[in-house]
This record gives structure tokens, C-alpha cells and sequence, in this order.
């Protein structure tokens, strides 16, 4: 048997070669050219992780425990959810984990805060126009299935080991369901209203702010909360990258095989992960109030 | 209700053409040279959805345009507030024409000189009673007390007090038209389109918002654009009304000139199961006076059906028709109410 029929008939190897050097050559040109430019563009985004750190570490626990008791009530309104949410982090605390907990959800939340703040607008442009939409979709497919090792690497070779580099590296993970499910959102959004609202002169903006946003909002919320979760499954991977906070622990767990370590601060996460997804889901269901008592 | 009456305002549509399709300016020659729907779509695959529509609405009255689904009466609706935009021909309101307007002029026309009432309500679910109703006046940048006040006035009105703190939700299908109609008006506007409005309610509840539009219409003199697929509802309430097949109006007029003198055998069909008794007034059926006047009078805008009731009661042959000012101006002798009644007019 010929052998093309055995083994692919593949490109000659020293061109293959000569392709990811010239790519990698090129591109460590423009990270050595650009790199201190990228990384001052990046830089408020530091000052805003370290303000988010800052105000979690230094804050006494005893607050931080009022705090999210607060949040659990106000969002749920429901004693079994502030009780849970109470008890997992005074768990959290006592094994602990303490420290690395405020700091991993310092992250997660600047990291949510980010995709929120570039998710919606996007989302809504997107859902303004089927060009945007085709043009975005296949960005996100990429996004979403490209092991999340793969752009750890240009993000780091651009802007180092740390925590903004690791922070790009969530959100680039974590943004895909905030923008996908907000332009669901706003595609859904019943036809005869927005007929209603521009019968009645609404501009573009009104009839976005007064309709469509509230009415997709059950949807947005479902976006955010897969954010955030999304956001907790990746600070252990973007630990590899230096972010500090229970990713780190199950890192060193990992390479030295600690078995409870990796399985405490699992645990942490996984705790957490409950945590912010009750509130959230509970604060997103006390928005949709107006459809409890359906008539019909 | 002490609302500044506005002065009513009519609307003129003239040579109005809808094409559906890809390419629709291409066949509107075609169509008007005589194109058949049926031609047109199966030799170009484009779909007529208006052809040569003429309505002129009278400021001040209801117009009831009348047809089956298909027939193309909520796209005609449409183009009055240009949630449609024609192939071709204009509407003329207060001397401008809507379909020439630019977007911002159009959407000061849909502020402050209609207001619209959907077949699904098309509420906003997040909103309250209140803030659904004030939807109007908030688009118009009208201060919050200001327009709670007047949206309050108009859930009054509509029969909703009490209701204003509740979601559309929580109301039956009746109910939440009557947010429908107060949001409408609360708007003042002096044109109201109303797409098949009453068409998703019960029939008794629907009797009732009829009588609620009819009882408003007294005090708020608006010019009414009644869309509706029910005849009884079309004779009811329209001061005139236009029949809608195909996208071509078959007949316009009163709903007298309808019963009575069907344009075609369509309309003669559609209108030979309607109870005439109750639909004609004495004053479409009266006759010049011959010799003296009876003594008994019956009002002109009374039913044929109370006509041959006084007749049949007194064992009385005629009666004299007075006008609303008492004034004597015309007979209705019996045989002739009969014939009316039955169909047998000539």
C-alpha cells in the first residue's frame, strides 16, 4: 500500500515549523513593542481588583457576615437562605479559608462587574441586529469550546503573571452566557408590547429602558448567575497564572498530592458557588413579583 | 369628565397600496392596472396586502372597518400611525400626509395625535395598572404627579379604581382592556385606533366595553378607527363602516346602507343573519307623509323593532317619525316596517 493511503499525507514539518515560529516571532515583537502600552491601557483594572481586595480583607468578618446576611434577606427573603449563607462561610472561616475566600470573591465579583459592564451592551447591540448577531455568535462558540490554557498563554506573554492578566482570562471565560443570554433576552420580549410602546411615540431608547430591558431582565439574570459560576470554576485555573485565593491551595494540593487541602478548599468553592447562586437566583425571582398571581 | 375637548380631527386615506414581498414597488403598476392578489402572488410571489383603499373618516365618529383575518384590516390600522409603512399612496391628517413624515415628526404624530388599543392588550407586565396607563404621558415627558393624576382620572372612568396598585396579571381578559382603553385616552389625543380591541373578550363583557367606548365617545368626541371581524359589533358601534376583502374595500356606508342595500352577494350573505329589528331605524325606512298625520309618534332613531311593538300593542297601521326636536318628518306605516324586518324592502 502507498503511504498516503497509512498515514495523512500532512504538511512538510520544518514548514509547519518555520509557521509557529514566524507566528510567535511576530507576536513576541508586538508584545515587546506594545506590552507597556497594553499594560497602562489595562492598569485601572489593577486598581480596581486591588480596591475590591482591599475592601474585603479589611473589613472585620463580623461586618462582612452582617453584610451577606443583609444581601441574603433583602434578596430572598427567606430565613433558610440567610442561615445557609451564614453558616457556609462561618464553615469557610473556621477551616481556614478565610483570607483566600474574600479573595477569590474579590475576583469573581470584579470579574462579574466586568462582564456586566461589556455584556449587556453588547448583548443589546447584538440583539438590535442580525448582521451583529452573526458577526459575534461564532466569536463566542470560539470562545466558550478554546481550552481556557490556551489563552492564558498570549495573555500572559502580553501582560504577565498577576492578577489583571488573570482576571481578562475569567472574564474571557465568563462573558460568553451574559452577552448570549441577554440578546435572548431581548429577542423574546413580546412583540404586541414593543408595537404598544412605539404606537405611542416611544423613542429607541424609552422603548429599550421602559420594555425591553425589564422584560428580558428574568433572562439577564439567568445570564448573570452562569457568569458568576463560570467565573468561580475558572479562579482555579487562573490561579496557574498567579491569581491568589482558594485556586492557589488546590494548585499545591495538586502537585503534592494533599488530598484534604484540594478537597477543603473544593469544598470552599463549591460553598460559595451555592452561596452566590441562592441570592442570586432568589433576587432575580423577587424581580419577576408582578407574574406570581396569573390570572387564567 | 372636564378634559378640554380637543377638536376632532378626520383622516384621509387615499389610493392606499400594501405590497408584501421582496421587491413591492416593482408591481404596484401592476396592481393598479388591474393585478388580481391571486395573479400577483403566483406570478411574482408577492402578496397584496392593500389595494386602492379610499376611507374618509369623519372628524368626530367612529369608523368601523369590517372583514374576515386575511381581509387585511389590522395592516390598513397600521398605516394610520405608520406602524406600517405603504407601497404607495398618503394619508392626509390636519393637511400632512403620515406616510411622508420623517421619524421624529412621526413620532411627535404617534405623542399627541394617536393613541392605540391592541387586540392583546399589549400591556407591559412589569408595570402597575397605573403606571401602564400613564405609559403615554411618560413617553411625552409629562411630570410623574401630573400624570398619575390624569391616568388616575381615566382608571376611574373605565371603571379600574382600586385596581391601580395591581398587574396586568392579576386581572381577567376585560379588565386588562380597560387598562388598554384608559391608557389610550389618558393620552388625549384626538385619534383613537383601536385593532380588534374588544375581539379577545367573553361576548357579554364585550357588550359592556362597547357600551363603555359608546358612553365615553359621548363626552370625548374622538375620531374612532374601529377594527372588527363581528358584524353585530361593526353595526353597533360604527357611524360608518367599510367592509374589508382581500385587501380592496367592497362597501362603505352606514349601518343601515349595509343591511339595506348589500353592495354584492358577499356582503348580502354576511348581513342576512343580523337581527334587522334592533340594526334599522325608523328613519331609514319612514316614507313621505300621504294625508294626515298619526296621532302616535316614534323617535327617528328608534328600532324598527320598537316601531312594530307600539304598532302592534295600540293596534295601530303608522306611526308619525318626529325628529329630535319634536318636528314631524315622515310616516312609517306598517307593512312597510314589516318588509323591513323581514328583507322584502325594495
Amino acid at each position: 500500500m502507498p503511504s498516503w493511503l497509512t498515514s495523512f499525507p500532512q504538511l512538510s514539518n520544518s514548514f509547519l515549523r518555520d509557521l509557529q515560529r514566524s507566528i510567535d516571532d511576530g507576536f513576541r515583537t508586538f508584545t515587546r513593542g506594545y506590552g507597556d502600552l497594553i499594560e497602562g491601557f489595562f492598569s485601572p483594572l489593577q486598581t480596581m481588583l486591588i480596591w475590591f481586595e482591599r475592601l474585603l480583607l479589611n473589613t472585620p468578618w463580623l461586618i462582612i457576615l452582617a453584610v451577606v446576611a443583609a444581601l441574603a434577606w433583602g434578596a430572598s427573603r427567606s430565613l433558610r437562605v440567610v442561615i445557609g449563607s451564614v453558616a457556609t462561610l462561618v464553615l469557610i472561616g473556621l477551616f481556614g479559608m478565610w483570607t483566600d475566600t474574600m479573595r477569590t470573591v474579590s475576583m469573581v465579583l470584579a470579574a462579574t462587574f466586568l462582564s456586566i459592564a461589556i455584556g449587556l451592551p453588547l448583548g443589546i447591540v447584538m440583539a438590535r441586529s442580525d448582521r451583529v448577531q452573526r458577526l459575534i455568535s461564532p466569536v463566542l462558540d470560539i470562545m466558550q469550546t478554546m481550552p481556557s490554557f490556551v489563552y492564558l498563554i498570549p495573555v500572559v506573554m502580553l501582560l504577565g503573571i498577576g492578577r489583571v492578566p488573570g482576571l481578562i482570562a475569567v472574564v474571557i471565560y465568563a462573558i460568553p452566557p451574559m452577552i448570549r443570554l441577554t440578546n435572548l433576552g431581548i429577542r423574546q420580549v413580546d412583540r404586541e408590547v414593543l408595537e404598544a410602546t412605539d404606537a405611542f411615540g416611544s423613542s429607541a431608547w424609552q422603548k429599550l429602558v421602559k420594555a425591553q430591558l425589564p422584560l428580558a431582565l428574568p433572562t439577564i439574570m439567568a445570564g448573570i448567575n452562569q457568569t458568576i459560576m463560570m467565573a468561580l470554576a475558572m479562579v482555579v485555573i487562573a490561579s496557574m497564572i498567579g491569581v491568589q485565593g482558594l485556586g492557589q491551595p488546590v494548585l499545591r494540593a495538586i502537585s503534592n498530592q494533599y488530598f484534604t487541602l484540594g478537597l477543603f478548599n473544593g469544598f470552599a468553592i463549591v460553598g460559595i458557588a451555592i452561596l452566590f447562586d441562592r441570592i442570586s437566583q432568589a433576587w432575580g425571582k423577587r424581580l419577576q413579583k408582578h407574574q406570581e398571581a396569573s390570572h387564567d | 369628565m372636564t378634559d378640554p375637548a380637543i377638536d376632532p380631527i378626520g383622516i384621509e386615506i387615499r389610493n392606499l397600496y400594501k405590497i408584501f414581498g421582496p421587491n413591492p414597488e416593482a408591481h404596484v403598476a401592476a396592481v393598479r392596472a388591474g393585478m388580481s392578489k391571486a395573479e400577483l402572488q403566483a406570478r411574482h410571489g408577492h402578496v397584496l396586502g392593500l389595494s386602492d383603499i379610499n376611507i374618509s373618516v369623519v372628524p368626530g365618529s367612529i369608523q368601523v372597518i369590517m372583514g374576515l383575518s386575511g381581509s387585511g384590516k389590522s395592516t390598513l390600522i397600521r398605516h394610520i400611525n405608520r406602524l406600517i409603512d405603504p407601497t404607495a399612496g398618503e394619508i392626509i391628517i390636519e393637511g400632512r400626509n403620515v406616510v411622508e413624515m420623517s421619524r421624529q415628526d412621526l413620532r411627535a404624530f404617534r405623542r399627541h395625535k394617536t393613541a392605540m388599543v391592541f387586540q392583546k392588550f399589549g400591556l407591559l407586565p412589569h408595570r402597575t395598572v397605573l403606571d401602564n396607563a400613564a405609559y403615554g404621558l411618560e413617553v411625552q415627558g409629562i411630570s410623574q404627579s401630573e400624570r398619575y393624576r390624569t391616568a388616575m382620572r381615566w382608571i376611574e372612568r373605565v371603571g379600574l379604581s382600586g385596581f391601580e396598585k395591581s398587574y396586568p396579571s392579576q386581572l381577567s381578559g376585560g379588565m386588562q382592556q380597560r387598562v388598554g382603553l384608559a391608557r389610550a385616552l389618558a393620552n388625549d389625543a384626538p385619534i383613537l385606533l383601536m385593532d380588534e380591541a374588544y375581539s379577545a373578550l367573553d361576548p357579554l363583557i364585550r357588550y359592556d366595553m362597547q357600551t363603555v367606548l359608546l358612553d365615553l365617545q359621548q363626552e370625548v368626541r374622538k375620531t374612532i378607527v374601529f377594527i372588527t371581524h363581528d358584524l353585530d359589533e361593526a353595526l353597533r358601534i360604527g357611524d360608518r363602516i367599510a367592509l374589508l376583502r382581500d385587501g380592496s374595500v367592497i362597501q362603505q356606508g352606514t349601518a343601515q346602507d349595509i343591511v339595506m342595500r348589500p353592495a354584492d352577494d358577499y356582503v348580502a350573505n354576511f348581513v342576512q343573519h343580523v337581527d334587522r329589528g334592533k340594526v334599522l331605524k325608523v328613519g331609514a325606512v319612514m316614507v313621505q307623509p300621504t294625508g294626515a298625520l298619526p296621532e302616535a309618534a316614534i323617535a327617528t332613531d328608534a328600532s324598527i323593532a320598537e316601531a312594530l311593538q307600539q304598532m302592534a300593542a295600540n293596534h295601530l297601521q303608522a306611526l308619525r317619525v318626529d325628529d329630535p326636536e319634536g318636528q314631524p318628518i315622515g310616516i312609517i306605516p306598517f307593512q312597510d316596517a314589516i318588509d323591513a324586518y323581514t328583507g322584502q324592502h325594495r
